[in-house]
């Protein structure tokens, strides 16, 4: 898939989700920071992005532990994503 | 005759949407054996129901004496008598049954010591007729969508449901004798456009919150079934009628629970003054939603709202001890930190009233099946769920009462087409021979398009002038100016313009298309709310206030009956509620106080 497709999915995944506040959340973290991760973090970004929302919203709040610490990382950053 | 073609898939049945009321559909047809296909925007499980908490009702009373007729009296006293009373016994009887057989089919319903469903208080829900609350609501802790959700996609997977995921239905087809005979579909990884063709049609799209500005909606509830359907010449029923939620986090409208305000939460205008005092002296802070909400907006119209453009109210725990925060309430602190940047142990949160659930819809009787306005079906069309206006919510919807719409309104619907089915083996009506040309038409309008609006632009536009002028409090004149915008606004939705053309994942397309459809839903709800001079349950209008003659503004001798919004000509028509039960005396109009 083009490069192009290939954002557009993720973009589709990122802000169509079952939540709001997930939509909100990832949907910022995409435009602002998306583009300045290493392949490595992308990765992790799109294996959380295909998580159900239930799973993800607990790792954000700390709920539950990170698998490791890139994955922490990641989330740490889009904990910290402004969304206003 | 038409030049253009594209692929035609044919089935028994196909379902537009696989939130709850689409999946509960799905089981029925898969069940009996027909060839069903679901299409879905998203994955199954990511479908809006996910986000309800609250739970799904039932007289089951497993806690304490309950009855059905008590449960149909509270959901027509919450509508404010305009639901029709044939809807509300069957759904409000078939409601123990609908959540038994989702106990059977795996929902992991919280339980009391002896086993059975456990069942919570919530507001609105009384026993013996209004009387004292009673606990009717069945939950699975705080993910009850959710759990209901996963349940009942386990059982079409086991029932071979054909899913087609990341698809979006763009129109209905429906040909001179008004049958509907399927849809056409936008593959989005592809960006093929495909026919289904098939003998029954089930919209089960959602709800469309996302034409305000401020909603707790998730993206993805755009109104497309709305849309498709206004666009095939299917009057819209009742679209004034949306329910604010009093509490949404300012800017972002996610969702503050009412619990925030049961655990001792206060409301607070700029002056730092305890508001809801001078409001509703008894229950204060824990006034019903539409109270709380109207007086918030009071507070910011007359210059007391908060914040440099004071435009929202804050909602203040600070006085509580943390610890009954952290334990209590721990989620609304994670919400408020990360959507208000807020500490609400530190500071109070900005909230305003905010977009949460639409009654209106498409018209449907209690079997599920698509009416036009003189009551008689659309041949091959059915609908369910928060698109569908049974009409079980009427003016105002309970809590709850949603959940359980989808689950007995998707079976039934189901039960509908099987039957339809059954009764006329022939096969498939053939296909107009024109029947893509308007779908294809505005595809390649927005293909060619040049010199258009921008599709964010437009939207947000749309989103503010219903926020504005048609929001939880109405005003005559804002209405009117509000109706003659929205018809500006449609123009330039008519001319939207994307940069990307190309096939594959072509998200911009599918948002314009998206765009389609919230005017649609936008028009309609504020044509209809302009004309309804009235107030009632959600639609309040600052000139039809509280009097002796029509207490709460409500004025039955003229407005006792049900908007139909007609998409060509921009007009509207009414027809009557049923205030017939089906077995049961007709539950009385009464002024609705709490
Ligand atoms: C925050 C929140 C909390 C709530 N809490 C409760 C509660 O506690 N109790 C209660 O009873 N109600 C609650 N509600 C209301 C209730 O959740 C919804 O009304 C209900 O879940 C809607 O279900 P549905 O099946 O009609 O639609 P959804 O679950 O929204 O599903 C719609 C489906 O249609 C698909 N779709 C839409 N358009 C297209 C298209 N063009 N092509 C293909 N597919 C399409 C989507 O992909 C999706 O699968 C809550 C609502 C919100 C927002």
């Amino acid at each position: 898939m083009e490069a192009g497709a290939e954002l557009n999915r993720l973009r589709w995944r990122c802000t169509r989700r079952a939540m709001l506040e997930m939509d909100i959340l990832l949907g910022s973290f995409l435009d602002k920071h998306y583009a300045g991760l290493t392949p490595e973090q992308a990765a992790v970004f799109v294996a959380l992005a295909d998580m159900e929302d239930l799973e993800l919203w607990p790792l954000i709040t700390g709920k539950r532990e990170c698998e490791n610490s890139l994955q922490a990382e990641v989330v740490a950053m889009l904990r910290n994503v402004k969304v206003k | 005759m038409s030049k253009i073609t594209i692929p035609v898939r044919k089935f028994d049945a196909v379902i537009v949407g696989a939130g709850g009321a689409g999946l509960r559909a799905a089981i029925q047809l898969s069940e009996a054996g027909l060839k069903t296909a679901v299409l879905s925007k998203v994955f199954p499980t990511r479908s809006h129901t996910v986000a309800a908490q609250g739970g799904v009702s039932a007289s089951l009373g497993n806690s304490e004496e309950d009855h059905w007729h008590w449960h149909m009296y509270d959901t027509v006293k919450g509508s404010d008598w305009l639901g029709d009373q044939d809807a509300i016994e069957y759904m409000c009887r078939k409601a123990p049954e609908a959540v038994v057989e989702l106990e059977h089919f795996g929902m992991p319903f919280d339980r009391t010591d002896e086993g059975k469903i456990y069942q919570r208080p919530f507001g609105g829900h009384m026993s013996n007729f209004g009387e004292k609350p009673v606990r009717r609501a069945c939950a699975a802790a705080d993910r009850t969508g959710h759990a209901m959700l996963h349940a009942l996609y386990q059982r079409n997977v086991r029932a071979n449901t054909q899913f087609f995921v990341e698809w979006m239905a763009l129109d209905l087809i429906r040909d001179a004798e008004g049958q509907v005979l399927g849809v056409i579909a936008l593959e989005m990884e592809t960006g093929d456009v495909v026919a289904f063709h098939a003998k029954a049609t089930i919209f089960a799209t959602g709800g469309a919150g996302r034409i305000y500005y401020s909603s707790t909606n998730a993206f993805i509830n755009t109104g497309d079934g709305l849309g498709m359907a206004a666009r095939a010449g299917i009057a819209l029923e009742d679209m004034e009628f949306w329910q604010f939620h009093p509490t949404g986090v300012a800017g972002a409208g996610v969702l503050i629970t009412e619990g925030v305000r049961g655990e001792g939460g206060i409301l607070r205008n700029s002056d730092n003054e305890r508001f809801m005092e001078r409001y509703a002296p008894n229950a204060k802070d824990l006034a019903s939603r539409d109270v709380v909400s109207r007086a918030m907006v009071t507070e910011i119209n007359e210059g007391r709202g908060c914040g440099p453009h004071k435009d929202f109210v804050l909602l203040d725990i600070t006085h509580l001890d943390p610890a009954t925060i952290m334990k209590r309430l721990p989620g609304i602190r994670e919400i408020s930190i990360q959507f208000a940047g807020i500490d609400p142990i530190k500071a109070p949160i900005p909230v305003v009233p905010t977009c949460h659930y639409q009654m209106g819809g498409i018209p449907t009787n209690y079997h599920g099946q698509a009416v036009n306005p003189d009551g008689s079906t659309i041949k091959g069309f059915y609908a369910a769920g928060e698109c569908a206006c049974a009409s079980v919510h009427g003016a105002n919807r309970l809590g709850t009462n949603s959940l359980l719409d989808l689950l007995v309104f998707g079976k039934s619907s189901g039960d509908s087409v099987i039957e339809a089915i059954n009764a006329d083996p022939k096969g498939l009506k053939e296909l107009p021979a024109d029947f893509a040309d308007r779908t294809l038409a505005r595809l390649n309008r927005l293909n060619t398009q040049k010199g258009g609006a921008s599709v964010n632009e437009t939207r947000l536009e749309m989103q503010r002038t219903m926020q504005k002028h048609c929001g939880v409090f109405r005003f005559k004149d804002m209405l009117v100016e509000g109706v003659s915008k929205i018809c500006d606004i449609e123009k330039a939705v008519h001319l939207t313009e994307i940069g990307d053309k190309s096939q594959t994942w072509n998200t911009a397309r599918v948002e314009a298309l998206e765009l389609d459809n919230l005017i649609e839903v936008a028009k309609s709800t504020m044509v209809s709310a302009e004309a309804r001079k009235e107030s009632r349950g959600a639609h309040v209008r600052d000139d039809a206030p509280d009097t002796a003659a029509n207490p709460n503004g409500r004025d039955d001798e003229v407005w006792l009956k049900h908007s139909l919004w007609h998409r060509e000509g921009n007009r509207l028509s009414y027809k009557p509620v049923n205030l017939k039960p089906l077995s049961v005396e007709t539950i009385a109009l009464k002024t609705r106080a709490y």
